[in-house]
């Protein structure tokens, strides 16, 4: 049993890779799949509604559509001051598209690799090596794609606000001031390495704590998949209700904090 | 953590969806949501005016009644007058037509009255004058006394 359940997390852990060796130019088939799909989703869903949206009476999918633009719209305008066509919706789709990736987590976790292993066995594959992780955003290539998207909009907002030698003064004079053109020469380097270790903080803060919650809640219910199949509700459905909050929540949680570093940017330290 | 070309991939849609959104999502229904408050808003002024003009509307109902009221009370007092005021007139119609009525009677009465008298005197005057030309006859001579009769006849 012992061997069976480490290979069976084994398998529930490992991607559907392109090329067998891996590399860097591999890609994960199922992250990039899924997240693809599910952004199909989303942008269809929406632009379905404003394509048919209308002023009165509104269908139910339309109230639903409005009440999450309503949602970050209150949000973002009372985070982010300075106008600007492009937090907005940056938003709605990190909001959207993280819950939508996250919600994959909520099909039981043998469903979709079940099936997979199904059809590759029908195509002839041996089942037993076709992967499928279906959760990308327990993928940190998934979360730091985004995260790092959101660190180039950080540098391109704080530019376009700041000029690029605005920005570059910021990186060198701040936090640490001095009028006195020496220190201010030694404080330099010091600034930059403290500005530079910010601007990388926020990334990787953004990025692992999706990525860790969402890990840690597929591994979970991985190892409650190994419990007898009779008890397995007693934990796996307070897991999973709690995990409607997780999953909601850490899609909130990325929306808010690329608001405020964006916010960030763009005003004067 | 296996860093990979998913990465790339997975920022390609990040970036995509993002243009989508941006570009199609938003914008109309940020758009459609102003438009529809700003129905609301016309659509409660436009109530609240209604609300006005019917209060104005009831006001002026309200006192064009009121005048209405007042006139027809003017007119009904007015011809009470005016009929009041006929009957009186009738009646001093009457009254005078009477007094003529009477007037014209009497003078009829009197006249016939005068008539009466005349014709009464002239016969008298012709049985006097029968009667004496009886008595006479005997004793005067008509042409001789003639004067005389004359002036007795005129005497009555």
């Amino acid at each position: 049993m012992a061997s069976n359940a480490t290979e069976y997390i084994k398998h529930h852990l490992t991607f559907w890779n392109s090329s067998h060796e891996g590399g860097f130019w591999s890609i994960h088939v199922d992250t990039f799949t899924i997240s693809l799909l599910l952004g199909f989703v989303f942008v269809g869903i929406f632009a379905t509604v404003a394509r048919n949206a209308k002023v009165e009476n509104p269908g139910r999918l339309q109230l639903f559509v409005e009440s999450l633009i309503e949602l970050v719209d209150t949000q973002v305008k009372e985070i982010f001051h300075a106008k600007s066509k492009v937090v907005a919706p940056l938003a709605l789709t990190i909001f959207c598209w993280v819950f939508l990736m996250n919600a994959m987590d909520m099909l039981p976790v043998d469903l979709l690799p079940w099936v997979a292993a199904n059809i590759g066995a029908a195509l002839g594959h041996d089942p037993h090596h076709v992967y499928l992780r279906v959760v990308p955003s327990a993928d940190v290539n998934a979360t730091f794609a985004m995260s790092l998207s959101v660190m180039l909009y950080i540098i391109g907002f704080s530019i376009k606000a700041k000029g690029l030698g605005g920005w570059g003064k910021e990186l060198l004079t701040a936090p640490f001031h001095a009028h006195n053109p020496v220190l201010a020469l030694f404080l330099a380097p010091i600034n930059l390495a403290f500005q530079l270790v910010e601007l990388a903080a926020k990334p990787i803060s953004l990025s692992l704590r999706l990525f860790g919650n969402m890990y840690a809640g597929e591994l979970i219910f991985i190892l409650i998949a190994l419990l007898p199949w009779g008890a397995q509700w007693l934990l796996g459905a307070p897991w999973a209700i709690f995990h409607i909050l997780v999953i909601t929540l850490q899609a909130f949680v990325f929306m808010m904090l690329t608001t405020v570093y964006l916010s960030l940017a763009v005003e004067a330290h | 953590m296996e860093f990979n070309a998913t990465l790339l991939g997975q920022a390609i849609t990040f970036a995509i969806l993002v243009w989508f959104t941006m570009k199609f999502v938003w914008p109309p229904l940020t758009n459609m949501m102003e438009e529809r408050a700003k129905r609301i808003a016309d659509g409660l002024a436009a109530a609240e005016r209604g609300k006005q003009d019917l209060e104005v509307a009831e006001k002026r109902a309200g006192d064009e009644l009121r005048k209405a009221k007042q006139q027809a009370t003017e007119i009904v007092m007015a011809a009470e007058k005016r009929a009041s005021q006929i009957v009186e007139e009738a009646k001093d119609v009457a009254r005078t037509e009477g007094a003529r009525l009477v007037a014209d009677a009497k003078s009829d009465i009197d006249q016939e009255v005068l008539r009466a008298k005349e014709t009464l005197r002239e016969h008298v005057a012709l049985l006097a004058v029968a009667g004496a030309e009886k008595i006479l006859r005997h004793e005067i001579d008509k042409a001789k006394h003639a004067d005389l009769l004359a002036s007795i006849k005129a005497e009555f």
